[in-house]
């Protein structure tokens, strides 16, 4: 049966997609969770009571709400707020930079696979070998060669992740080959590089936004694994994963201190997460309606 | 009294209403056409009819009367039972797309039983052989031998006759068939419609048939509805509306209707733009030691000036052709020649929805050629886009749109715009109307004869309609199975077609024979 065309619908495409957005309530709230913990991670220094390194001797592990300590401290009376605040902003660090470093590499090996038969065969391998080595081994053996660090978690998280990215394009890349605008360029002589350039990534960018949402949850879930491993971020820089692995130690005495930076893993994860599947809904709304 | 009768019908889609106050009969044995546009709610009305609006479709005002029973609350959602009874039960659907209707992982017989089944009228073994008679009533040959076969062992045609073996399954006084052949070939479309009108009746069952073709309407019906913009424009006989239509959209409808009017003028033997000798492709069929032959040993000419139209049902290898002349396959043997470089053939393609990169503007569209091959500056090439725009009759003013904020219409010359950015000799238009309703077809028709008068461009036009590839072309192919079956000048070969396949397909054509 056709479907009814209604006329009226012929606004412009990003004002479809951002009604669509705004149509959704666990998008919306998706989208309000990570603006707070975007302005969180960005305005750390400036709302933060404390330095994330202060120490205050005197009063180690209070609890939450007490006075001068929203959140309370940890065993070394440091401020788990003001930790947290950093904490959120390093494990944006990473998210954003492994993101980058994904995209980076990920997208160009699977426009170029997608589109050139011969390299699919070489780029599926390495992708295949990439997702058959154990991702903590890598990073291990990162933190070895080059120490560990904020960038080199970034790095090795990154790698782990560059194979879905391939995947993802390498797939909006095959379908978008078939599209009659590229069979046009191409009876253009137009070469390969221009198509993917002008054609082929523009149209798959929605594709890959919405596969970076899906890689910042696991990102910023592997730093605070890393840290927490003593991997990544090195103490006394403040890190979500470091905060997790101290608190552990004294886990019945005070379980907020785990508790809190747990919470905050948590809420981070779910922004992305809902707000992509809300963005993903949005940019394809044929699978939905 | 009549069997469905539908007063002041009223629909809409949230909150935009897409079908005004349509009144509809339907006696007992008769055939009924509603005929229009998409988007003129026809379709619509058929689903509001049977209970099965898509999404926030409701029907906000109107009545529906079968057999004399108001059934409109139990249709507005108020009766889920009364609608389930209605369906099968009392009208059948035979819905457009054979191809997603159909279970893929279940055999078709049981997929035919389970129709019974449901409808309470036979379980087990005589579910099961009730449904081998209604294959074999259906035109399934070796029915009870297919009947254990799954979807995709069948072809389209043939699938759409397992379809209306299922909407016939139950004996509903009144079938409803939503563009049952729109998917389908021409001959393959003759055959199921000349099945459908028998199987109805010698039920004595009456037919709503929803179509976009008005021949084809007037061909097998009694009575024809005309709808636009979701209001009935114009109701009557068939021969009637076809042969004096009332209302001015009927009319312009009527006149739209490709094939009726004059083949186009002969004109002088010019030199050739293309050549093509003994062009063959061959694919490697998976499982199979032989090779497919798509296209097997086609020769042709394109002249100067002058339109060739390669005609031919699905499979018949006139797409592959064409992707060889585009360049956009690799011929297993045979030459393409063209008179000039690359640049002086450009394609226009089928679908106006897919043919235009959505990301770009109508302006980046358009130069593409031009950028591609560095021609002019950034101001001349602009000045360029206008020129076109002109050309093509369209208004400047959209330079600056992206294509979801254009028509089918507008796409599809914006599509021309762009073909033509390069003075092509050559424009290869692969089934370019195709998906075009018939008034704007006819608009493209017209511009494409228009620019080639103008701009002395020739046209390989590739399509799977005769009545289109008359009113454009002065020669003609007919393929078949990757060969050649006939060619030669448009008027000899659909005045005096030599092979019966050609025949075959000419006789096909709806509303030929009235």
């Amino acid at each position: 049966m056709s479907a009814p065309v209604v006329e009226a619908d012929l606004g412009s495409s990003r004002g479809r997609v951002l009604r669509h957005l705004l149509h959704n309530k666990l998008g919306v709230a998706g989208g309000v969770a990570l603006l707070l913990v975007a302005a969180a991670a960005l305005l750390a220094p400036w709302i933060a009571p404390y330095s994330p390194t202060q120490v205050h001797f005197e009063t180690p592990l209070q609890q939450p709400r007490t006075v001068g300590f929203p959140l309370g401290t940890d065993d070394l009376g440091r401020d788990i707020l003001s930790r947290i605040l950093y904490g959120t902003r390093a494990s944006l660090q990473v998210g954003i930079l492994a993101v980058a470093l994904s995209i980076v590499v990920g997208a160009p090996l699977g426009l170029a696979a997608g589109y050139w038969r011969w390299l699919d065969g070489i780029v599926s391998r390495l992708t295949d070998l990439t997702l058959a080595f154990p991702f903590l081994i890598l990073a291990v053996g990162l933190a070895a060669i080059r120490g560990a660090s904020l960038s080199n978690a970034a790095i090795a998280l990154g790698i782990a992740h560059v194979p879905q990215m391939i995947r993802v394009v390498r797939a909006e890349t095959l379908r978008l080959k078939g599209a009659e605008y590229v069979l046009a360029a191409r009876s253009l002589d137009a070469s390969g590089v221009r198509i993917l350039a002008t054609h082929i990534l523009p149209n798959a960018v929605p594709s890959i936004i919405v596969q970076a949402t899906v890689i910042m949850p696991a990102v910023v879930i592997g730093e605070a694994l890393l840290s927490f491993l003593g991997l990544g971020i090195q103490p006394p820089t403040p890190s979500l994963g470091i905060m997790l692995s101290d608190a552990q130690q004294y886990i019945f005495r005070a379980p907020y201190a785990a508790l809190l930076p747990g919470l905050a893993i948590m809420v981070i994860c779910l922004a992305f997460n809902l707000f992509g599947d809300a963005l993903r809904d949005a940019l394809d709304p044929g699978g939905h309606r | 009294m009549s069997l469905l009768k539908i007063e002041g019908l009223d629909v809409a889609y949230g909150s935009s209403a897409v079908v005004h106050g349509v009144d509809l009969e339907v006696g007992r044995g008769r055939r009924v056409a509603v005929v229009g546009a998409s988007g003129s709610g026809k379709s619509t009305t058929a689903a509001a009819a049977i209970g099965l609006l898509p999404g926030r479709g409701r029907i906000t005002g109107g009545r529906v009367l079968l057999d004399g029973e108001d059934i409109t609350p139990a249709l507005q959602g108020k009766d889920e039972r009364r609608v389930r009874r209605l369906r099968g039960r009392q009208i059948g659907l035979v819905p457009q797309d054979p191809m997603s209707n159909l279970n893929p992982s279940a055999r078709i017989g049981r997929q035919v039983a389970e129709t019974l089944t449901v409808h309470g009228l036979a379980r087990g073994a005589a579910a099961r052989s009730r449904a081998v008679e209604l294959l074999e009533e259906a035109g399934i040959p070796d029915a009870a031998r297919r009947a254990k076969q799954y979807p995709h062992e069948f072809s389209g045609g043939m699938r759409q006759r397992v379809l209306i073996a299922m909407a016939l399954a139950a004996e509903p006084e009144l079938l409803i068939a939503d563009e049952p052949t729109s998917a389908l070939d021409v001959t393959v479309q003759r055959q199921i419609l000349d099945h459908l009108e028998r199987l109805t009746a010698a039920r004595g069952a009456s037919l709503l048939l929803i179509t976009h073709d008005l021949a084809l309407a007037a061909d097998r019906c009694d009575e024809v509805v005309v709808m636009s913009e979701g209001r009935v424009v114009e109701t009557g006989q068939a021969s009637r509306v076809l042969r004096e239509p009332a209302h001015e959209y009927t009319q312009k409808l009527v006149a739209a209707v490709p094939g009726f009017g004059a083949a186009r003028a002969e004109v002088a033997e010019t030199r050739e733009v293309l050549r093509v000798e003994n062009l063959v492709k061959e694919y490697r069929v998976r499982g199979r030691r032989e090779r497919m032959r798509a296209v097997d040993d086609v020769s042709f000419v394109v002249r100067a000036g002058t339109t060739t139209a390669v005609v031919g049902e699905s499979g018949s290898g006139k797409t592959t052709t064409a992707r060889m002349v585009l360049g956009l396959e690799t011929p297993t043997s045979g030459r393409v020649v063209l008179d000039g470089g690359r640049r002086d053939m450009q394609p226009v393609f089928q679908d106006p929805f897919g043919s235009l990169d959505p990301t770009k503007t109508v302006e980046r569209l358009i130069d593409e050629p031009l950028r591609v091959f560095s021609v002019g500056d950034g101001r001349s090439r602009r000045e360029r886009v206008g020129e076109l725009l002109d050309q093509v009759a369209l208004s400047r003013s959209l330079a600056q749109r992206r294509p979801v904020e254009l028509s089918g219409g507008q796409r599809q010359r914006v599509a021309i715009a762009r073909a033509l950015a390069l003075n092509p000799k050559l424009v290869v238009c692969d089934e370019a109307v195709s998906a075009l309703d018939v008034l704007v077809q006819r608009q493209v028709l017209q511009l494409l004869e228009r620019l080639q008068v103008e701009l002395g461009v020739s046209y390989l036009f590739i399509t799977h309609d005769l009545a289109v590839a008359r009113s454009i072309a002065h020669d003609v192919l007919v393929m078949r199975r990757g060969q050649v079956v006939e060619a030669g000048k448009i008027s000899d070969v659909f005045d005096n077609p030599q092979h019966p396949y050609t025949r075959e397909l000419l006789s096909a054509i709806p509303g030929r024979a009235a």
